[in-house]
């Protein structure tokens, strides 16, 4: 069967199971915008290509299925570095198409050029410039195996207007692995590591479970429970570990690092092992590196090798993917005990007592709205979480807005959260709202966004109306870049620098309705369960609820930049403003 | 020359397509490291190439940077060659100035480093030697005075001792210990 490069392109991902694409179509990617005609996959049109990046990454969050952007040339592929950036950092698998300028044209800045695998080289795991029809269907098939394999995360395939225009004969390959001859993955454990991490398990007497974005990437997360249950071993989940283990469990202790609660904190600090699960000791949650956890021992689990020993030396390294780990772990484990009998087993509960102090003596918290003053953002996201189910996807943007999500949310199951973790990209949450929506459409989607963040993508909700996939956004309206603005007045003397964006520009609730969204204002306490509920019952068009919220409040607790854990500040009480 | 211990020798397998020296090479640049020399050429199997890189970088960050190169999905394997394990050649093309009463001296000097004149023209002598890089250096040093109109060296290329069995990248010291 002949085929264009074009039909070639959309028949592989259709092979490739793709349900829905997001993007942008121009010039170079023409072609292949005329096959999309005639195919069951949904397209779904944005108003500006980070949009299509970013709804695919939410696409991808919320379904652990690869997200799918589609753009042309030189503009569009820069617009979409962005969300690859993003994609790379937190280990998302996203496949992104660019159109090209023809191959003949390539190098002669030709109009709407850009050497977009050079650009993206550095932020994607791998990319593919397309030179022959032929090659379409077993390169679309190695991105997708290599965006979903290993440790997750971008590719792009980037294709000249003259491959897709030209003719190919159909073919689907059997093994796509089979062009690639440098890439396998490590996905099983070493049995000696494992059985070493369960010694180091079993002497523990202080240990904690420190699990990262890999328990969700790999679907560990019920695992991640049966090693808490058997072991007793207090679990923090960092920010991109938000739902990895229920919050209401007794032995879950909430994030960790630089805003992370006290316990959690604390427990990391005086621990005797730490178990880490697909984490990578961030820079935001060990603070100063030589200061960290410094009495603990470190069993490390990371399906990428170039994890182990970057930052911290692991006593006991193991290359795998978490699921596959963690059931060998467990069992080792329960090993490990049979032999050293079960009277061996070493007592938590003195440990525990003291997580438990620490977690009564210092809670999150902060001073209720007083009478006539403005909302709070904490007393916000607890009505929101209160009026909405556990299933709730919540999604945010960077920033103030983003920590108090991820603390005063209680996230019961993995995959309902979804943010931008380590490139920390503001603008991140109406777009990627949408692309969790369409992958859970049967799922409330509660955008938790900055007013700062809003208008960097805002108008992707024209999209949402046109599309019909209705999500609902909270902007916590404190007429400031929040985060920056918290650091001026700790660390800066509080000389306030080009933070100020005003309360009334734009008119939130007249921008939304003019994007075809209900918009709701809210100033007071008694109008917040209101607008939550109206907004709730509202299932035909996406939904703006501002709040204007109080510009003084802080996010607590911190551990200042460069700081160590030890010097947590919990509260603005705690020393003058935070210092 | 870089200090012995910064000095290391990688030794990398590659698919053999566009675009994978600069993914190798990009490594290096964007943690501000600088490559020393630098030689790629398709091996016995035309489907692969082996990249002789020599850097000068400390022990710990190149441990990373090795972590990095083996993720790269066209790299198939790396050694890091230890020069006291390895034979090294390099191959040295100059051009010297060699008048008719220099001449004699210019050859004799060719003819003890065991390099050969490849090219002779009216006032000029275009020589060529392959050797390790420090007799590349020596035989430098000594043609200078007789005046270098161009001189350009390869890049070094290694390959494991025979006696050494299986070269593994040596254990570098961690940052956090």
């Amino acid at each position: 069967m002949k085929l264009t490069g074009a039909q070639a392109l959309i028949k592989s991902l259709e092979a490739q199971g793709v349900e829905v694409i997001f993007g942008l179509p121009g010039g170079a990617i023409l072609p292949v915008y005329d096959p999309i005609i005639d195919s069951p996959i949904r397209h779904i049109l944005v108003r500006h290509e980070q949009g299509a990046g970013h709804a695919a990454e939410g696409y991808a969050h919320v379904t652990g299925k690869p997200g799918v952007m589609m753009v042309t040339s030189g503009p569009a592929a820069t617009n979409i570095v962005t969300p690859l950036a993003d994609a790379y950092m937190d280990s998302v698998p996203v496949v992104c198409i660019t159109g090209q300028v023809g191959t003949g044209s390539i190098g002669t800045d030709a109009f709407q050029e850009a050497d977009t695998t050079g650009i993206t080289m550095s932020i994607t795991k791998h990319n593919w410039l397309v030179t022959d029809p032929a090659d379409i269907p077993s390169v679309i098939a190695q991105a997708f195996h290599v965006a979903t394999t290993g440790r997750p995360g971008p590719v792009l395939v980037d294709i000249p207007k003259d491959v897709s225009n030209g003719l190919m004969e159909w073919y689907w390959p059997e093994d796509p692995a089979a062009g690639l001859p440098g890439y396998r993955p490590t996905l099983k454990g070493h049995p000696r590591m494992i059985k070493e991490a369960a010694k180091l398990i079993c002497d523990a007497s202080r240990p904690v479970i420190y699990a990262g974005g890999g328990i969700i990437r790999s679907g560990a997360s019920g695992l991640l429970r049966s090693l808490a249950e058997l072991t007793g071993a207090p679990v923090t989940t960092t920010l991109m570990a938000r739902g990895a283990f229920p919050d209401s469990h007794p032995l879950a202790l909430g994030m960790p690092g630089m805003h992370g609660n006290y316990a959690a904190v604390t427990a990391m600090q005086k621990a005797d092992l730490l178990i880490t699960l697909g984490a990578r000791f961030d820079d935001r949650v060990t603070g100063r590196v030589d200061a960290f956890a410094p009495l603990a021992k470190v069993v490390h689990v990371d399906v990428d090798p170039a994890e182990l020993g970057k930052v911290r030396r692991a006593d006991v390294p193991i290359v795998g993917d978490c699921s596959l780990v963690l059931e060998e772990l467990v069992e080792a484990v329960r090993a490990e005990w049979q032999r050293r009998g079960e009277n061996s087993r070493v007592d938590l509960s003195p440990w525990m007592a003291e997580i438990r102090s620490w977690q009564q003596r210092y809670p999150l918290r902060y001073e209720p709205t007083e009478e006539g003053s403005p909302l709070k953002p904490q007393f916000v996201v607890e009505r929101l979480r209160e009026l909405n189910g556990p299933e709730t996807i919540v999604v945010s943007g960077v920033g103030q807005h983003q920590m108090w999500a991820s603390q005063y949310w209680r996230f019961e199951n993995p995959n309902t959260w979804v943010n931008s973790g380590g490139l920390g990209t503001m603008g991140f949450a109406v777009p990627a709202a949408i692309g969790a929506k369409v992958g859970r459409p049967g799922a409330t989607v509660w955008a938790i966004d900055g007013d700062g963040c809003f208008q960097m993508t805002a108008q992707e909700l024209v999209t949402a109306t046109a599309e019909r996939i209705p999500i609902k956004v909270a902007i916590l309206n404190n007429a400031y870049l929040g985060m920056v603005r918290q650091w001026q007045e700790m660390f800066y003397d509080q000389r306030y620098s080009e933070v100020y964006l005003s309360p009334d520009l734009p008119d939130y609730v007249m921008w939304a309705e003019a994007m075809g969204c209900v918009g709701i204002r809210v100033e007071s306490p008694d109008q917040v369960d209101v607008a939550i509920q109206k907004a709730n019952s509202i299932d035909d068009r996406p939904v703006v609820v501002e709040f204007r919220t109080d510009a003084r409040e802080m996010v607590y607790p911190m551990v200042p930049a460069g700081a160590s854990n030890d010097d947590i500040v919990v509260g603005p009480t705690q020393g003058e403003g935070g210092h | 020359m870089a200090d012995q211990q910064r000095r290391h020798i990688l030794s990398v397998l590659v698919e053999n397509r566009s675009g994978v020296l600069a993914r190798v090479a990009g490594l290096f640049s964007r943690r501000g490291y600088n490559i020393f020399s630098l030689a790629v050429a398709p091996t016995d199997d035309e489907r692969f190439s082996r990249i002789t890189v020599v850097v000068d970088v400390e022990s710990a960050p190149l441990e990373q940077i090795v972590k990095q190169l083996h993720k790269l999905v066209n790299v198939l394997k790396i050694t890091e060659l230890d020069p006291s394990d390895a034979v090294e050649r390099e191959l040295l093309m100059a051009s010297v100035t060699a008048s008719a009463t220099t001449r004699g001296q210019v050859t004799e000097l060719v003819a003890i480093f065991g390099g050969t004149v490849v090219d002779v023209g009216p006032e000029h002598l275009t020589v060529c030697l392959a050797d390790e890089p420090r007799r590349l250096d020596d035989f430098e040093e000594l043609i200078r005075p007789f005046g270098i109109v161009e001189l350009q060296r390869s890049g070094q290329l290694a390959l494991a001792k025979l006696e050494t069995r299986a070269p593994r990248l040596r254990r570098v010291s961690d940052r956090s210990a």
